[in-house]
């Protein structure tokens, strides 16, 4: 019992080694203490123990509103409170020393040499140092080549023929987006719908459609297209030819003496297309014209395509005008 | 207590000699240093931010019907990916606060590494030997647009999947091997495979983030093992660098700027409303709204494409360069290249090739700085273009009428710039030299005054004069 | 640079803003003895109003004497089409070559009501609507919206450009004003018939529009639902500016 307690005042009081410890010459210099800034400091600290404390406060009681607002405020406080009371120590409690430092070599030659040397000597028992060398590096573009392979999986990269497929084709019903056959006289002018084919998956480039209606008199389609549009029903591709937004935007003029033309218009880069002239580019940065798809009015009134479009659907690419669209 | 610690960790790693050499290590003092240290800790709070998201997220195209308790998309259809976020902003609690400050982090991520970019070109840090993290950092800053693209994207919502369109629509136009490139990634034509949302994903997740993690070390190892720059003065030359040591004076500050960074994204996350998704609704093919808009550090893009005229250009039935392509694909790599291309095109044209540890004034560099802010208007410019939109909704000025402007202005507003900042580096040098010069005249005159005795010396004749 | 930008703005925006307002010399009040039928009062408001740019109101006018005095037949428009042009301060206007704008409406209301009743006269047209946005929900509103007003308007009503005209931001437009617009179509907007959009559908999109005025904003401040401009002012304005002012703070000014 008497060695405990006497271990224990020994390494209560033991303390003489740190005394040796303090007669070492000081590292950081010496500075005069600031309570103004310690009480300023512990005020920070308080405050930001206060709003940390708030949130899981406010996180758990529900019935305070703008949770988001006010646990955000908390957060973002507390964190506010602790960079200003680690600030303030940085001015204010600890000393800034003003250090000198040699910038670092720029180089080290007799390194490099000598590493040079290590490699030189290290080939030494080569005969044939770039033959070797040359056939490494045809293994090893055959190894890089055949690990990068399966990339081509990812996609049809070889064919371009997906590019030119769209769910239309002859007799292919429109409808609209609740799945209702649009029938021709629903169609009116002054008026933009969108329609799809019947049966197939929206979510393709080729599928939606925008269709409007002109007076057949306004109508100066391509030569070849003069009977796409029955009874000046058109149809056009809905996807902006320059970056593939849909074209969500339709201007029609209520007193054409003041107005422009019907248009229709991409909300992107306000690409514009001009429905009566074949989907010509009127204004904005689309470098094709808006690909058209043939309609026709079946024996009961509805709206079907009577082929497929006049062009590829969607933005350009290098072989965009080489083919036309298929089913 | 922390003499334990110390010993600790020294006996397990012996890296007590190293951990004093670092806390030691001096860093020069000016605020304009700290810029980069903004951006690292914006990509603590995106990581930390970003893992709680993914505890969420559902990176999934297949499609559900909404019955949650938003009432503006009850019975929506729409993609999991979307439901999943649109339940982190309503169902989960303090999720739209974590996913508001992630994405608040990432837009102030990417300006402050712009505004870093900027600070580095225009003092010449990026002269050997320090070019090698140049390019480390212009890489991070590459990664990181795509990063924040990939992001939002993911998301599914009517404005990002308009915003992806757009980018499919650019992958398309690079000559010859576009439409390929786009089948690879998207895996076939525009929207692509459901499993394009899973790509998005572990590129954004983990791809990226370790790429710039990685490159972050590296960056902050090659700043450390040459140590960092400084302006020139009586004490700091280029041999010694004059600073604060890491401990105990920089440490405090480094740790408050990343606490106030912090605190600043999360006040953001919780005060300031960004991308509602509910607002905009899901992304449908054949869904688009006016005023759709690509993060502000995509903005430069959307301005080139609206800027540039209508042509494909075509031979015959080949298109060789689809419109999108000069706006989205080579404006973009053209300022890249440049930024690249300075440090070596520097050296070769100025001849000098020596290290530098000092830095630049701008004004002590005119040409660079000049043709800097001319390239930095032209790209300004561009990216002013892109919001004509809303400037015509707002004031009413004419969007064709803005668009011409504004081409006419990015050929004649750089070149103004280019003249009239290095004619201003050049008067204020000559400013500098001029009161130099008459400030040495008057030292030498009182001295001399002192030498005489009070006397001055009557120039031309030798004699001395009270 | 960007202080001549801004000006040049203002230079360039306030022409284009006038002439959306109503006629210089304002509008021709006329008297009446007691008694007058509401037509006839209308008959004779129209006379002082709207006769030189819209004629007799059978044929309109597309040989102006004066270049910009020219306008559209109101021949079975209806009651409908002439209560939204005049409530909205549509009507009149300065130039049948800009867009018209809502303006300040200088007609009372008894004199709206006499020039509707008089326009109706002219021919057989759609009445009044008596929407009844109660019956809709917003849910369904967002989808019709998206489908049909979002590529002019923006998603959250918050206005747009489509070319050669602004399609402006609805907050300010009553549920019978927005029917109206719907079911006329005014200048370049799309005219939606019965057949394309019917009473019950508008309903929902009424509903819509009420609710962008004021839409979920739990994420806190809205700067103006209009997404990515706004957050990058805010990216750059408030928090760069913080955080570059913390720099300052933490940091030195170089001496020289």
């Amino acid at each position: 019992m008497k060695r405990w307690l006497i271990a224990a005042i020994v390494l209560l009081l033991g303390r003489r080694p740190r005394a040796a410890a303090l007669r070492r010459e000081r590292m950081v210099p010496p500075g005069p203490p600031d309570r103004g800034a310690e009480l300023a400091v512990l005020a920070l600290l308080l405050a930001a123990t206060v709003c940390g404390a708030a949130f899981p406060v406010v996180y758990a009681v529900d019935s305070i509103p703008n949770q988001t607002q006010f646990l955000g405020l908390s957060l973002g406080l507390c964190l506010a409170f602790l960079a200003a009371a680690s600030i303030l120590i940085a001015k204010r409690l600890v000393v800034t020393e003003e250090l000198e430092e040699d910038y670092p070599p720029p180089e080290h030659p007799t390194e490099q040499e000598a590493l040079g040397q290590l490699v030189d000597e290290s080939g030494d028992r080569f005969t044939r140092r770039r033959l070797i060398v040359v056939g490494a590096g045809a293994a090893g573009t055959a190894l890089g080549v055949a690990l990068l392979t399966p990339a081509a999986s990812l996609g049809p990269a070889f064919h371009m023929d997906p590019f030119f497929r769209t769910p239309w084709r002859r007799g292919r019903l429109l409808v609209d987006e609740d799945g209702h056959p649009l029938l021709a006289d629903d169609v009116e002018e002054e008026t933009f719908y969108t329609a799809f084919p019947q049966g197939a998956d929206r979510e393709q480039l080729g599928a939606p459609l925008v269709v409007v209606r002109l007076p057949p008199a306004q109508l100066d389609l391509p030569s070849g297209r003069r009977d796409w549009a029955p009874r000046g029903i058109l149809a056009y591709s809905k996807i902006c030819t320059h970056a593939g937004c849909a074209i969500a935007l339709y201007r029609k003029p209520t007193f054409p003496p003041t107005e422009p033309r019907p248009a229709l218009v991409c909300p992107c880069h306000y690409s514009t297309f001009d429905p009566a002239r074949g989907g010509d580019v009127i204004f904005g940065p689309a470098g094709r014209p808006l690909p058209q798809l043939p309609l026709l009015v079946d024996g009961s009134g509805r709206l079907r395509a009577a082929g497929n479009f006049s062009g590829a659907v969607g933005p350009s690419w290098w072989g965009v005008r080489n083919r036309s669209p298929y089913a | 207590m922390i003499r334990g610690a110390v010993r600790l960790v020294d006996q397990r790693s012996g890296g007590a000699p190293f951990i004093r050499k670092a806390l030691r290590y001096v860093f020069p003092d000016h605020w304009s240093f700290l810029l980069g240290e903004v951006a690292l800790y914006s990509f603590v709070v995106l990581v930390l931010t970003g893992i709680y998201l993914t505890l969420f997220f559902e990176p999934s195209l297949a499609k559900v019907q909404y019955h949650g308790s938003y009432v503006g998309l009850q019975g929506a259809e729409m993609s999991e990916a979307y439901r999943s976020a649109i339940d982190l902003s309503f169902k989960v609690k303090a999720g739209l606060l974590i996913r508001q400050t992630h994405h608040w982090a990432a837009d102030v991520f990417v300006a402050a590494i712009v505004l870093h970019v900027l600070r580095i070109f225009f003092t010449g840090a990026f002269r050997k030997p320090r070019d090698l993290t140049y390019y480390v950092g212009l890489s991070m800053l590459m990664m990181a647009l795509l990063e924040g693209y990939l992001g939002y994207s993911m998301v599914d919502d009517l404005l990002s999947g308009m915003g992806l369109a757009i980018g499919y629509a650019v992958a398309l136009s690079i000559p010859f091997v576009g439409a390929n490139l786009a089948a690879l990634i998207w895996g076939g034509p525009f929207p692509g495979t459901h499993a394009f949302e899973s790509r998005m994903y572990v590129v954004h997740v983990f791809v990226l983030p370790i790429l710039i993690g990685t490159l972050i070390a590296l960056h902050l190892a090659l700043v450390a093992a040459r140590h960092h720059t400084q302006f020139g003065s009586l004490r700091a030359t280029a041999r010694k660098v004059v600073g604060m040591p890491m401990f105990p004076a920089y440490a405090p500050r480094s740790i408050g700027l990343g606490l106030a960074v912090a605190s600043v994204l999360f006040l953001l996350g919780g005060l300031v409303q960004i991308n509602p998704i509910w607002i905009w609704g899901p992304y449908h093919v054949a869904s688009a709204t006016n005023g759709a808009q690509p993060d502000w550090y995509l903005g430069w893009l959307i301005g080139a494409l609206r800027l540039v005229p209508h042509f494909d250009v075509t031979i015959g039935n080949y298109t060789l360069v689809p419109n999108a392509f000069w706006g989205g694909a080579a404006f973009p790599l053209v300022v890249f290249s440049v930024l690249l291309l300075w440090p070596w095109s520097e050296r070769r044209l100025t001849g000098d090739h020596g290290f530098h540890n000092l830095l630049d004034r701008p004004r002590d560099a005119p040409w660079r700085t000049a043709l800097g802010a001319a390239l930095f208007t032209w790209v300004f410019l561009i990216f002013f273009a892109g919001s004509g939109d809303r400037l015509f909704v707002m004031f009413g000025l004419s969007y064709s009428l803005q668009i011409w402007i504004v081409r006419v202005l990015v050929v004649v507003a750089p070149a103004v710039v280019l003249v009239v900042t290095k004619r201003v580096c050049d008067e204020l040098r000559a400013g500098e030299r001029v009161e130099s010069e008459r400030k040495a005249a008057e030292a030498e005159a009182a001295l001399e005054a002192r030498l005489v005795g009070g006397r001055t010396l009557v120039p031309g004749s030798g004699e001395l004069r009270r | 640079m960007r202080h001549v930008l801004l000006l040049a703005a203002i230079g360039l925006a306030l022409p284009s803003l006038a002439l959306a307002d109503p006629p210089p010399g304002g509008i021709v009040h006329v008297s009446v003895p007691a008694g007058t039928s509401l037509r006839e009062y209308g008959y004779q408001l129209y006379g002082g109003n709207c006769v030189m740019c819209h004629g007799s109101g059978v044929r309109g006018v597309y040989r102006p004497a004066a270049s910009d005095e020219l306008g559209p037949r109101l021949r079975g428009v209806g009651s409908l089409a002439a209560d939204f042009y005049l409530r909205t301060g549509y009507m009149p206007v300065r130039s049948a070559h800009v867009q018209p704008r809502r303006s300040r409406v200088l007609f009372s209301d008894r004199e709206i009501r006499a020039l509707v009743a008089y326009v109706a006269s002219l021919g057989p047209g759609p009445a009044i609507p008596q929407p009844h946005p109660g019956r809709g929900t917003v849910a369904e509103g967002l989808t019709l919206f998206t489908r049909h007003c979002a590529g002019c308007h923006q998603i959250n009503a918050e206005g747009g450009y489509v070319t050669g005209a602004v399609a402006p931001p609805l907050g300010d437009s009553s549920a019978v004003e927005i029917t109206e617009a719907i079911r006329v179509g005014p200048y370049l907007m799309p005219r939606f018939s019965k057949r394309q959009l019917s009473d019950g559908e508008i309903d929902s999109i009424i509903r819509y529009v009420q609710h962008t005025k004021d839409p979920e904003d739990r994420g806190g401040w809205s700067i103006g639902h209009v997404g990515p401009v706004p957050e990058g002012i805010v990216t750059w304005l408030i928090a760069m500016v913080v955080l570059v002012a913390i720099c300052a703070v933490i940091g030195r000014r170089h001496e020289a």
